[in-house]
């Protein structure tokens, strides 16, 4: 029944859905890494120490493969928005036209200082000339993901806008970048991209441990890239709570989807897991009481909105409640990964780096916090059914009714798949046939103090 | 200058900028791959890598800024061109995917001159300006059909038995060599590589004529094809004119060895007067007979915004694109390779 004929509004969707899921792995990496290269390279010039100096540089060396992909996907999902939703940019173009104007303006800055940082390592006299070429380029990256969130923000709650008769009349081009959706989303896209690349490259270096490579410098790394994933962890937990509040009162239907609360009532639990019956009954599941209440508006007696006071064809699918639970699971093993090693750090420094399971642990982080990055966009974006413009342009309306969409589809598909194999591999042999000992020993580099 | 004639001037500067940046990257992949088979590889693979290492990245933010300013300003265009665009669109950013990531792949990567990779690279950068320039071929009209109900279908089979297209993809492909090896005998120069100079010298004027030669065949493919727009060419007959005179002088200089800097200003003058006056003569229009650039045009609100920011962002991007030039373009030791990473 799915797929039996040709829809091109089911297979723009996959296709729009295909590409994001895929550029957002790279996308991720491209707006976290840059600040922990920053940060190794502060450190390593602060504290004179080659080690965190080589760790800058190796972490630039695989950075560039990543952008490389980062770069040609992000080019892609840029054209496919008005290939496949050709009659909702037009009305994005009327609208939220000027970020996505300023996105580009902060790729181009990202890029031609990127260009430049890779290519004078060894050039000017002072070492913090070189870092300075940094700053545009974690100032340039986190814009543009700023900038990028700030159009879905609108998606998710337009605003600076009139609409009449479901056409838009007026509009104001500042106003529609501060959508209620906007600080939350924002803070939370940065944030979290942030600590999915600390778990990446903590992982690297747990890794080259947990193979018995015990020289100081995959310590170092390993505790600068763990304290950062802790105090990031922190703070999407935070922003994560006030995005729920946001929920609760610009889009009640999300949050009644994804928690399967259907009657408006206060004082309301909060269901985990459980599966969900044929007439909409709530089986197995946890129930908590007071608890989304609490996460919706912050007292324990407050009312929320179930879903039987919204009309049917607004609803959202259900299976968000399964993305959402699974999202908040790879949340939880992610604190108990990240606590446990700052215990083993306060209290016990060399567990921390030789225990086998702390090591496997944070290897484990790593896939973990980029499954969550994963599910809690398709959770934030399916919820949004099945509106593309909330209120205002329905999904199916803004699609393409070109033929060979799915054409595109198996070919986009294809090409996924040969990069991230290509990308792999040539990663892996990258670091695999020059490795951070090699390298300590070609430069020189002595020291190699305790931590 | 109305804010639709403003708008769409500042669109076409950065279409020209891809053009110029990149035909020379376009072109590059194609001569480095070219010199491998050909057995000269060693000889000018130093030059193309050092010029292109640093700035590959660049060249994608020209095509990017163009097509996100051209829907911000121009929010038709999208419908338009992107229920039309589907298929040579994403064949676009297929070849474009393909060749960014295995530039990367290859220059940072363990494995240098891996002959697969450098194969992909080469071709794609002669296919995607095939594929891109199919849009300029329908910006003419002829190519799109819009039923009463506004729905737009595109007339790929039309498209593929026309002589109009097939010259405007031959000059797309030969002015990308030409523009290419230009720019490489200007850089060969700097560097003071002989060896490298003489061969990509003889690049540049291997493809001077056939340039010339399919420019005036795409100037005659026009006058069958849309005789209005032909007729305002004419009209803008002396930027043509001046477009050729430009031609010579960059051509005499690569021939006598003499002021390639210069040459290659006038290489860009050349193109800039061809394409500027191109422009000027397909205005009003930017899709033949359905979209000019009066219809909807975006809300002045949102023309003010974007054309302030884009002023802020110029503001930015100006020194930063110079700083660029000067650490890789103007700087003798880097261009000489005398400067470590």
């Amino acid at each position: 029944m799915l797929l039996s004929s040709y829809d091109p509004v089911m297979y723009s969707r996959m296709l729009t859905g295909l590409t994001l899921a895929f550029h957002i792995i790279f996308a991720t990496i491209g707006v976290g890494i840059p600040l922990m290269i920053a940060l190794a390279e502060w450190i390593g010039i602060k504290r004179n120490d080659e080690h965190y100096l080589l760790m800058a540089r190796r972490w630039a060396r695989g950075f560039v493969i990543t952008v490389a992909v980062g770069v040609v996907t992000g080019t892609a999902i840029g054209l496919q928005l008005s290939l496949l939703w050709p009659s909702f940019m037009k009305v994005a173009g009327q609208s939220i036209a000027l970020p996505l104007f300023m996105e580009t303006f902060a790729f181009f800055f990202e890029a031609i200082f990127l260009g430049i940082y890779l290519y004078t390592w060894d050039r000017f006299k002072s070492r913090m000339t070189h870092f300075w070429l940094l700053v545009p380029i974690v100032i340039g990256s986190s814009a543009s993901a700023f900038f990028i969130t700030v159009v879905n923000a609108f998606m998710n709650a337009p605003a600076g806008i009139t609409v009449e008769d479901g056409k838009i009349t007026a509009i104001s081009p500042f106003g529609a970048m501060l959508s209620p959706a906007m600080p939350t989303k924002v803070s939370h896209v940065l944030v979290t991209a942030y600590l999915t690349c600390a778990f990446v490259l903590a992982a690297i270096s747990a890794w080259s441990l947990l193979k018995g490579r015990n020289h100081v410098y995959y310590k170092k790394a390993l505790k600068l890239t763990m304290v950062s994933a802790f105090i990031f962890l922190i703070s999407s937990a935070l922003i994560g709570d006030l995005s729920g509040k946001y929920l609760a009162k610009y889009q009640p239907e999300k949050l009644a989807a994804m928690e399967w609360h259907f009657e408006t009532t206060s004082e309301a639990p909060l269901v985990l897991g459980g599966i969900l019956t044929e007439d909409n009954e709530v089986k197995y599941g946890l129930k908590i009481p007071f608890a989304l209440s609490i996460l919706a508006h912050g007292v324990p007696n407050a009312e929320v909105t179930g879903l039987n006071d919204i009309p049917e064809d607004e609803h959202p699918p259900l299976y968000i409640h399964y993305l959402f639970d699974l999202k908040m699971g790879f949340v939880a093993m992610m604190v108990l990964i990240a606590s446990a090693f700052m215990l083993l750090l306060w209290r016990k420094r060399e567990l921390a780096f030789s225990n086998k399971w702390i090591l496997r642990g944070i290897i484990l982080a790593a896939p973990l916090a980029m499954l969550t990055i994963e599910h809690g966009w398709i959770f934030s974006e399916v919820g949004r059914q099945p509106w593309i413009l909330r209120g205002i342009m329905r999904t199916s309306e803004g699609a393409t009714v070109s033929d060979h969409v799915d054409t595109m589809l198996w070919v986009f598909a294809l090409l996924y798949i040969v990069l991230a194999i290509s990308s792999v591999t040539v990663l892996t042999r990258m670091f695999r046939s020059n490795s951070a000992e090699q390298e300590i020993e070609a430069k020189g580099i002595k020291g190699g103090d305790e931590q | 200058m109305s804010y639709e004639v403003l708008g769409i001037t500042v669109l076409w500067i950065f279409l020209f900028g891809y053009l110029i940046v990149a035909s020379i990257d376009f072109g590059a992949g194609f001569f480095s791959y070219y010199s491998t088979i050909t057995g000269k590889r060693h000889v000018i693979n130093n030059i193309i890598e050092r010029y292109l290492s640093p700035v590959w990245e660049v060249t994608n933010v020209f095509l990017v800024f163009f097509f996100v300013g051209m829907v911000g300003f121009f929010p038709d265009t999208a419908y338009y061109y992107g229920t039309a665009l589907l298929v040579p669109g994403s064949i676009a950013v297929i070849l474009l995917a393909i060749r960014g990531s295995y530039y990367a792949f290859n220059t940072y990567g363990t494995n240098k001159n891996n002959r697969f990779y450098m194969l992909l690279y080469g071709a794609s950068g002669l296919l995607i300006p095939a594929s891109l320039s199919t849009v300029m071929t329908i910006s003419e009209g002829g190519y799109i059909e819009v039923s009463d109900s506004g729905q737009v279908s595109f007339l790929f089979s039309k498209l593929l038995q026309s002589t109009y297209s097939w010259t405007v993809v031959l000059l797309a492909l030969v002015s990308v060599l030409y523009i290419s090896a230009m720019f490489l005998s200007y850089y060969a120069n700097r560097a003071n590589d002989r060896g490298a100079f003489e061969v990509v010298r003889k690049y540049a004027l291997a493809w001077s004529a056939p340039t010339i030669l399919s420019s005036l065949l795409v100037f005659f493919a026009i006058r069958g094809h849309n005789a209005e727009h032909y007729q305002r060419m004419t009209e803008h007959a002396w930027m043509f004119v001046v477009s050729f005179a430009c031609f010579l002088i960059a051509v005499y200089h690569v021939w006598t060895r003499k002021r390639l800097g210069l040459s290659f200003i006038f290489v860009m003058l050349q193109f800039g007067f061809a394409f500027f006056g191109y422009g000027a003569a397909h205005l009003p229009y930017i899709l033949y007979p359905y979209l000019t650039i009066h219809d909807n045009f975006t809300s002045e609100p949102m023309a003010i915004a974007l054309i302030s920011v884009f002023i802020l962002g110029l503001l930015l991007l100006v020194p930063s694109l110079y700083l660029l030039m000067r650490l890789f373009l103007f700087d003798t030791k880097y261009v000489q390779g005398k400067r470590g990473k």
